[in-house]
């Protein structure tokens, strides 16, 4: 062991060491979120196993054929979010037990590239976990195809799923360096979480009616834009919390 | 210039004072030694200093700016080698170096020499998890000095490593490594071969400060009883 030699300290590396661009970090840190997590398999897995194991209760707990409608909505939106609730908690415990953010406070990056990270992490989560739960859903309690409801339930889901990222993002990192960050998480996050209960629920009730699978009309707009801005709403405040929240 | 230039700095938790009243002045290239006993408040100093945590009084300057202030000119210019080693277990050594080498921008071809340095090129590319403590030590030394920082800041680095795993990693961390060092140590004898400057610490408070060349072996072992 002793045999290997040291680099010299090459002189070319002064130059080099310089502040690293925004999108340069968030790749940096996204590429290592989602090495993590195919590792480790600690979050997805486990949000998609919660929505399917709750559709499935569902199903026997309504003894119904089919739902549709508010409930159908209702449903969906509520399993989705305690799902999402699983992978919130986690997202930033690899980073506090393990010194990442230590780490990463001593680079010379924009702080802001550790929000957007780690809210794109969660929302490739939720793309996941709905790709798996939402076939589940239209299985096991819708009783029909989703069809021609799909373009307009994607729609939604998407703004629904950029709120639950940001505000994920923001509570997880507040959460994370307290002793009870385990209640904590949910606590925080899920009143802030029921604006896109009602903005997702009343956009989507439209589509899940079976005698109009396709709505009067496709999603309620309002809804729609009511979601939106939320999410902006919410990217705003997380952005201008976000650096206070790692500081000592 | 002095790369460090500390004055009446205090820092507590809570109603706990971790430091309190440490004053002093280290020069480009120098090493500062700094003992005490545990929750002496050796790690908080080197907390300070790598700008992770905020002094709650008096003046710190590193690297001629002003913390916490000017905490973003240090940034970049400070190794920190803790006793955590800042590395996730589920990556391996190279996507751990990788990572950390993006962060800095730094090229893959530094990664790949460092790896070779602390003798880890082999097990690169095994998940830290089921490496030995002292792999992971190596491996966190070539994290601390990846972007060849001025200032190294080093709680007890020699923690975990075998004697050859020592005398490996000597160029990179050690007095040939011709950076401004601040060392935390327990060791005595090490500890005075290596330092310019002593400081002790005794309960956050700063029990002894004098150049290395002044401060018997006996002084140490006091500040431990």
């Amino acid at each position: 062991m002793s045999g290997v030699q040291a680099p010299q300290r090459p002189p070319q590396l002064d130059r080099q060491v310089r502040a690293v661009g925004l999108w340069r970090t968030v790749g940096a840190l996204l590429r290592k979120e989602l090495l993590v997590e195919l590792r480790t398999l600690e979050s997805v897995p486990g949000m998609s196993l919660f929505a399917i194991t709750t559709f499935v209760v569902f199903h026997f707990a309504l003894n119904r054929g089919s739902v549709e409608g508010d409930l159908a909505a209702g449903i969906l939106w509520v399993t989705l979010l305690f799902a999402a609730i699983l992978g919130v908690n986690r997202l930033f415990v690899a980073d506090a037990d393990q010194g990442g953010f230590d780490a990463f406070l001593l680079a010379p990056v924009d702080r802001s590239a550790m929000l957007v990270a780690k809210a794109l992490t969660l929302l490739a989560f939720l793309v996941v976990l709905e790709l798996v739960a939402v076939p589940a859903f239209a299985l096991l309690l819708l009783g029909a195809p989703l069809g021609p409801a799909l373009p307009g339930l994607l729609a939604t889901l998407a703004l629904g799923d950029l709120g639950v990222a940001v505000i994920g993002t923001l509570i997880a990192a507040m959460a994370v360096r307290t002793r009870a960050r385990d209640l904590l998480g949910p606590l925080l996050a899920l009143p802030l979480f029921v604006p896109i209960v009602i903005g997702g629920a009343r956009a989507i009730s439209p589509l899940l009616v079976q005698a109009h699978p396709a709505g009067v009309g496709g999603p309620a707009i309002r809804w729609l834009l009511t979601l939106g801005l939320y999410d902006l709403v919410f990217g705003l405040i997380a952005y201008a919390l976000f650096d206070f929240l790692l500081e000592d | 210039m002095a790369a460090l230039e500390v004055e009446g700095l205090s820092r507590h938790y809570g109603e706990r004072e971790a430091l309190s009243d440490v004053s002093l002045s280290l020069a480009e290239g120098q090493t500062l030694v700094v003992f005490g006993p545990n929750g002496a408040g050796k790690t908080t100093l080197l907390r300070v200093l790598a700008s992770l945590l905020r002094p709650h009084a008096g003046s710190v300057r590193v690297l001629g700016s002003s913390l916490p202030g000017e905490a973003w000119a240090v940034r970049g210019r400070v190794g920190l080698l803790g006793h955590e080693p800042l590395l996730y277990r589920e990556l391996t050594a190279h996507e751990n170096l990788s990572f950390h080498a993006r962060l800095h921008g730094i090229g893959e071809l530094r990664v790949r020499e460092l790896l070779a340095s602390v003798a880890m090129d082999g097990r690169a590319d095994e998940p830290l998890r089921t490496l030995s403590r002292g792999m992971i030590q190596r491996v966190a030394v070539a994290r601390a000095v990846l972007h060849d920082p001025e200032l190294l800041l080093l709680d007890e680095p020699n923690s975990n490593l075998d004697p050859a795993a020592v005398e490996l990693v000597a160029p990179l961390i050690g007095a040939a490594s011709a950076r401004t060092r601040v060392i935390c140590s327990h060791d005595p004898s090490g500890g005075l071969a290596e330092a310019d400057l002593v400081l002790g610490l005794r309960g956050g408070r700063p029990a002894l400060l004098r150049a290395a060349g002044e401060v018997g072996r006996e002084e140490i072992a006091e500040l431990y009883r």
